[in-house]
């Protein structure tokens, strides 16, 4: 049990850092291999819950989870990026130095807010919990800093991939069919930004979000 | 037959879908939509009766559940649907123009367009009929993925932008709600529900008081939050002005009368379970806060406005806003003031975006200030689009007039004169701003700059639907006997 928790401790750390190193990577080839390690250690939690808690049906998820999360959609984004030109993020609104600070900042909010979470709950993964909430904040701050588009999906995944990990850590999953049904949504949403990046290319040249100009009041 | 009814709202867009998919867009298959739209319409009324008189009906373990509040919605989602999907033919015909070729790009997003809408059709019928907090949530999902491409239909660039922001703003939104929703189960399942009790929507109002107060607040908020960002709240609404300008009008139509009468119905969903396990207080505090803030916003922006479509577009944002601030409120009276009004706005909203697409395929423009004089050159067109305007403005006899003046009462009688003064003083700055706006597009004098006429009036097919929609809005605000019964028990389930 306790080196259960280690183990745990450890694959949410791997998780969070990956986040991290999202942040501080421009490049978004590295950031697209950060995206994979983070999916694969989301899996790994699943799987460490799933031996703690004798639940097997969780193995069939964190297979579904890293295949999804580890595999196809950091594959879909490397494509993405092998087909566009400069593939750095050149002029984002916040420099790193800023950005990791702030990072230090949203994880120790994480940690006060969902202190109400982890003190009902009282378990041993309940405290890794706030990694995962970290992990959301910091996709929120990479949608909002970013510009490039791809930048901007990495963020939205990285959003998704935290709220997965606190569903995990809470509650060890939502019910499976729910869980499907959410993986799948998030393949198509990806799918959508991808045509949607694409067509922008062809209609706008590269695709930084400030040559989105057209629509305003 | 309960099953048969549950299933059809679903079932029927799904099969319009497929044959859009196999066969195309051809004069066989282009009322395939309205007639997808008809039958959600008849298992809505159907579903009305049978829930009135025998109380809700749950199917597969109640992932799916019929209430009263349940077939209202279906009943505004075929109705308004009946009015998109009628009128589709000629709007797409429109777009392309009359000496367009029916070449292959154009077959080909028509076929995407019909198997989009029939798909969002499913979508909305899925999302009124989730008895099951995991359902709902895919179903908005859905509805964002499906309308992406609908909402780039023109594939301009304006209209890939618009198709991106509402993509990336409205899928961060339902994220939140998500978390919410992950952090309820949780508390749900302290709580001692089983797996599949913790997310139902009739099982966690009943055991509410047994959920942790600290934590369930913190899920309330950001479920609220999320599903608000659908129904056009502050602070995720900028996808919502962008989104209607760009979509198709009959999708604009779709989006303002039921998406995100749909996605509201969910924070109604929700604040049942909070309110028993927080007090009224909670919620009410988060819902006037969101609906003032987006009455405010849209005043605002209304007073500038040089986009019609737009322009609509904040209209609805300013009626969501009065809609939310309706829901804190909360009372009996409140509620269903507040059912009327969704019924009422989107049925005239409906008929003022699939007239402004009209507007703009006779004049090629969306700006007010390039249509002057539309009321001498196209009577037609600039009678049913005051009409409709006049109803969302809320004049009588229209049921807009009764609705709010009923919110106004309920305000007061609740002790929210404050809040409720503020909401309507708002929404007489936007109601200056609309008619100032549209006076300056249908009146004037036709020499003096307009445009020729436009030789393609509104036919009779394209006109009888819109004044259809028009006077069932009028016979609303006489009398709602015909939902005023669906009404008054939906509302009893929602109030406290």
């Amino acid at each position: 049990m306790n080196g259960d928790a280690e183990l745990l401790d450890l694959a949410a750390g791997a998780f969070l850092l990956a986040a991290v190193g999202v942040l501080w990577r421009r490049d978004l080839t590295a950031q697209t291999s950060l995206l994979a390690v983070q999916g694969f250690a989301l899996a790994a939690i699943a799987v460490i819950l799933g031996a703690d808690q004798a639940h097997p049906e969780l193995y069939a998820v964190a297979a579904g989870v890293g295949l999804l999360r580890g595999a196809v959609l950091p594959a879909l984004m490397r494509r993405a990026v092998a087909a566009r030109a400069t593939d750095r993020e050149t002029r984002p609104l916040m420099n790193v130095g800023a950005s990791l600070l702030s990072a230090a900042v949203l994880v120790l909010l994480a940690y006060a807010v969902s202190q109400p979470l982890v003190r009902l709950l009282g378990t041993a993964s309940a405290r890794a919990l706030p990694m995962g909430l970290a992990v959301a904040l910091i996709g929120l701050l990479i949608l909002v800093t970013r510009r490039k588009a791809l930048s901007q999906i990495t963020g939205f995944l990285l959003l998704d991939n935290g709220i997965t990990a606190i569903a995990f850590l809470a509650a060890a999953g939502v019910p499976l069919l729910v869980e499907l049904g959410v993986s799948f949504d998030l393949l198509l949403a990806v799918l959508v930004l991808r045509v949607l990046t694409t067509r922008m290319r062809a209609l706008f040249g590269d695709t930084d979000l400030d040559d989105l100009r057209e629509l305003h009041d | 037959m309960n099953t048969l009814l549950l299933l059809t709202p679903l079932a029927a867009p799904l099969l319009a879908a497929a044959l859009y998919a196999a066969f195309g867009w051809r004069r066989a298959t282009a009322h395939a939509d309205t007639a997808a739209a008809a039958l959600i319409l008849a298992a809505g009324i159907a579903l009305a009766v049978r829930v009135m008189r025998h109380g809700s009906i749950d199917l597969l373990g109640g992932w799916l559940r019929a209430d009263p509040l349940a077939a209202f919605m279906l009943m505004g989602i075929g109705t308004i649907a009946l009015l998109a999907a009628a009128t589709s033919p000629a709007y797409l015909a429109a777009a392309h123009g009359p000496d367009a070729e029916p070449g292959q790009i154009t077959a080909a997003a028509n076929r995407r367009y019909g198997a989009l809408v029939a798909c969002f059709l499913a979508a909305m019928s899925a999302g009124a009929l989730a008895g099951n907090l995991g359902l709902a949530w895919i179903a908005i999902e859905a509805t964002t993925i499906v309308t992406a491409f609908l909402v780039g239909h023109t594939g301009t660039r304006a209209a890939v932008e618009a198709a991106w922001k509402y993509t990336v703003i409205c899928s961060v939104g339902i994220a939140l709600a998500l978390l919410g929703i992950i952090v309820l189960y949780a508390a749900a399942r302290h709580a001692g529900l089983s797996e599949s009790a913790a997310l139902d929507f009739r099982t966690l109002a009943a055991h509410a008081h047994a959920l942790d107060p600290a934590v369930t607040r913190m899920a309330t908020a950001l479920m609220i939050l999320g599903f608000g960002a659908k129904a056009g709240l502050a602070p995720l609404h900028a996808w919502l002005p962008d989104a209607h300008s760009q979509a198709p009008a009959p999708v604009s139509a779709l989006m303002s009368g039921v998406l995100l009468p749909v996605a509201f119905i969910q924070i109604l969903r929700v604040k049942t379970i909070a309110d028993d396990a927080l007090g009224a207080g909670f919620t009410r505090a988060l819902l006037l806060t969101m609906g003032l803030s987006a009455l405010a916003l849209a005043a605002l922006l209304l007073i500038a406005q040089r986009d019609y479509k737009r322009m609509l577009a904040y209209s609805t944002m300013e009626h969501m806003g009065l809609v939310t601030v309706g829901a804190a409120i909360g009372s009996r009276l409140a509620m269903a003031a507040v059912f009327l009004h969704i019924a009422g706005h989107g049925l005239a909203k409906a008929v003022a975006f699939i007239t402004s697409g009209h507007i703009q395929h006779a004049e090629h423009t969306t700006r007010i200030d390039q249509v002057k004089a539309l009321a001498a050159r196209q009577p037609v067109v600039a009678g049913i689009f005051a009409a409709a305007l006049l109803a969302l403005l809320g004049f009588p006899p229209f049921s807009l007039f009764a609705s709010e003046l009923a919110l106004a009462r309920a305000g007061f009688a609740a002790g929210l004169g404050w809040p409720v003064a503020a909401a309507f003083t708002l929404i007489l700055i936007a109601l200056a701003a609309l008619v100032t706006h549209t006076a300056a597009m249908l009146l004037g004098n036709p020499e003096g700059g307009g445009r020729p006429a436009a030789s393609d009036a509104l036919n009779l097919t394209a006109r009888t639907p819109l004044i259809t929609a028009l006077v069932a809005v009028g016979a609303l605000g006489i009398s709602a006997w015909p939902i005023s019964s669906l009404i008054a028990t939906a509302a009893q389930g929602g109030a406290r």
